[in-house]
């Protein structure tokens, strides 16, 4: 077993995990730019680099689920800024993939409160069912396995988020429910 | 059952809409505030509370506003931090999900007693589903002349934006937000000089307070701040949100009267219902995890054998030696078959994941605390281990840029001034620690 894992200031500055695959898509959509154009008026004049973290959101979200090297110049090029200031952000939070991800991705929650009530038991499951790691994607791409820190669902634990949902108070046997129905869609 | 202020309505089917909000009462703080107040009015209000920051320091509402640079002719920014990723800590999500307007509603008294038109809910970016409930509300507050320009007739203007936060713990910590607000890193910021009050936002002056805190403004105005400071006890004013988790038979978030003994918030049934399937309390961290742990004798009872109450006050008696604090309310409940260092253990993890990284007492000590606790509680520990802990921990106390570095020590520190047999037993049954852990996947094929 392994114990190590990095802060957020060693995976920036000792080697930066930014992919060298392409996404298909990376371009935003007219609806996408007309929202884009929205958020960026939130801020005040001059200071558009706020947007910087709702954007990256968005191109996550609409090219595929993760941040290629384009999609992050693509924004930077968005809020005229360099590309590396959105690089050294985008290392930063750990909700940006900047690596291709599963259909779906599973982030279970792994932090003490949850410990309490099963959430070794309920990644360990996940393991055996998908048979993968925490951080592998199932061979037919459908799924990833992450684990996360406390998500604010500590009362309904053990519980993992996948997409827009958070799904809680797990157990094997809705577990085994909710596979069946994304392995069928 | 005790006094509630902010969830009295939580549970009325469709309170999340400005119609049903407004028909239970929703908006008559701030149509009382724009029509009787001056803003310096309502900060008088505030103080008058006595109301405390609801975010986990405790420190004092009116009071923190009035430190705001009004002179420097800038432009003043109001920022909710929303980022709510405390260990424990569930119960501003409630009020986010539930009843956005009270939020809204609030913030809108606070902007205009500081003198804010522009303001921000920073969120973290994992409750995807609250930024389309936050949206609506605004428009909706908008849609009927509460936000905008010209609010009420009353010459004040505000806009009201939700921003994203994207996955950082330390986002949580009010200057690191602030960076985080403007497009960077989440590196906290150094106090002097980046105090928010002054160089805040854009370096301009910015309040920064709780959902929880800035929900609280809305009774207060209602009520009127003397009468709000007749609930609770002494300095701790009002109610306050606890959310409850861990071994208990009823989890959840809890609107209590600050006062109510400790031992009837995790026995009564209108709170967290007793300890689950029959078992023995065993030890609670009161207020998230970055507090104490305290054993059931100290947690029940303070060291001079008075009940320990949930105050600001009480909870604290006895220091760091036998107490602990109110902090973020997040009330994690541990019963007798709990490993306190297998928590701990996740809990160093949580911290050392979190660590931004600009200082190294915290980078590196976190780095090390996790790693000592993996081994500990994989059967590699060593005795002389936990003296180490011991030693980490008080070589990041105090030598860091912000508190996570001490918020990642005390709770080290804490469960082994506590439960040193229990870190000891980990290194002289060793092959008995391992087997624990590696026979939960066969367990659990063996129930699935
Ligand atoms: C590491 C760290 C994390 C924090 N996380 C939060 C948080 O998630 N929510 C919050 O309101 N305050 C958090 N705080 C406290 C804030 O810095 C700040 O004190 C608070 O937002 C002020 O609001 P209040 O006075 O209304 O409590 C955190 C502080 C630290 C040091
Ligand atoms: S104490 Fe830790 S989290 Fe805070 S600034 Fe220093 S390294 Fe960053
Ligand atoms: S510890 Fe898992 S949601 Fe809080």
């Amino acid at each position: 077993m392994n114990w190590t894992h990095e802060t957020r200031s060693k995976s920036m500055n000792n080697h930066i995990h930014i992919s060298t695959s392409t996404s298909a898509k990376s371009e935003f959509s007219p609806a996408t730019m007309a929202l884009v154009n929205e958020i960026i008026i939130r801020y005040p004049e001059g200071k558009h680099k706020s947007a910087l973290i709702p954007l990256l959101h968005l191109a996550q979200n609409e090219f595929g689920g993760w941040l290629s090297p384009e999609s992050m110049d693509y924004v930077a090029s968005i809020l005229k800024i360099a590309p590396v200031e959105v690089y050294e952000v985008a290392t930063f939070y750990s909700m940006f993939n900047l690596q291709p991800v599963g259909k779906y991705m599973l982030e279970v929650c792994q932090t003490g409160p949850c410990g309490l009530n099963g959430a070794d038991k309920i990644i360990n499951y996940l393991k055996h069912k998908l048979n993968i790691d925490i951080g592998e994607t199932s061979a037919d791409g459908l799924f990833t396995l992450k684990t996360v820190e406390c998500l604010a669902s500590c009362g309904t634990a053990p519980m993992m988020q996948v997409g827009e949902h958070y799904y809680e108070n797990l157990t094997p046997s809705s577990i085994d429910h909710l596979l069946k129905q994304w392995s069928n869609k | 059952m005790s006094k509630k202020l902010l969830l009295h309505n939580i549970d009325i089917p469709g309170i999340e809409t400005i119609d049903i909000y407004r028909q239970h009462g929703g908006y008559s703080a701030l149509e009382k505030a724009f029509s009787t107040f001056t803003p310096d009015q309502v900060t008088e209000q505030v103080k008058a509370s006595g109301l405390r920051g609801r975010g986990g320091a405790g420190f004092p509402t009116g009071l923190k506003w009035t430190f705001l640079d009004r002179k420097s002719g800038k432009p003043i920014y109001l920022v909710c931090n929303a980022d709510e990723s405390e260990p424990g800590t569930f119960k501003d999500r409630y009020l986010l999900e539930k009843i956005p307007h009270l939020l809204i509603e609030g913030m809108i008294i606070t902007a205009y007693a500081i003198g804010a038109h522009k303001a921000y809910i920073y969120m973290r970016g994992e409750f995807k589903w609250i930024f389309p409930i936050l949206e609506k509300a605004l428009a909706e507050a908008k849609a009927a002349g509460f936000l905008g320009e010209n609010i009420l007739n009353s010459g004040f203007s505000l806009d009201l934006y939700v921003h994203p936060g994207a996955g950082a713990y330390i986002c949580g910590e009010e200057t690191a937000l602030l960076e985080s607000l403007e497009g960077n890193r989440g590196n906290p910021r150094l106090k002097p000089p980046y105090f928010p009050a002054v160089m805040g936002l854009y370096n301009c002056p910015t309040l920064v307070n709780n959902v929880e805190t800035l929900a609280a403004v809305v009774p207060i105005i209602q009520l009127g701040g003397e009468k709000y400071a007749e609930i609770g006890v002494g300095k701790s004013t009002g109610t306050k949100l606890i959310s409850a988790s861990g071994h208990i038979n009823k989890p959840g978030v809890y609107e209590i009267e600050l006062g109510l003994p400790v031992e009837e918030f995790i026995y009564s049934d209108d709170y967290c219902g007793g300890i689950k399937d029959g078992k023995q309390l065993k030890a609670v961290i009161a207020g998230g995890s970055s507090v104490p742990i305290l054993p059931v004798d100290l947690i029940l009872k303070t060291a001079a054998g008075t009940p320990r109450l949930m105050t600001y006050e009480s909870l604290a008696e006895g220091g760091f030696i036998t107490g602990t604090m109110l902090g973020s309310g997040g009330f994690i409940v541990y019963d007798e078959t709990a490993c306190i260092v297998r928590n701990l253990w996740t809990l160093a993890r949580f911290y050392h994941h979190e660590s931004c990284g600009q200082c190294s007492p915290c980078r590196e000590g976190t780095g090390w605390m996790e790693k000592v606790l993996f081994r500990l509680e994989h059967g590699q520990g060593k005795m002389s281990d936990i003296d180490l802990l011991v030693d980490v921990a008080k070589k990041i106390e105090g030598k860091t840029i912000c508190p996570l570095g001490e918020a990642a020590a005390w709770p080290v520190a804490a469960a082994i001034r506590h439960f040193r047999p229990e870190f000891e037993y980990h290194v002289t049954h060793r092959s008995e620690v391992m087997d624990i852990n590696h026979n939960s996947i066969s367990a659990m094929l063996v129930s699935a």
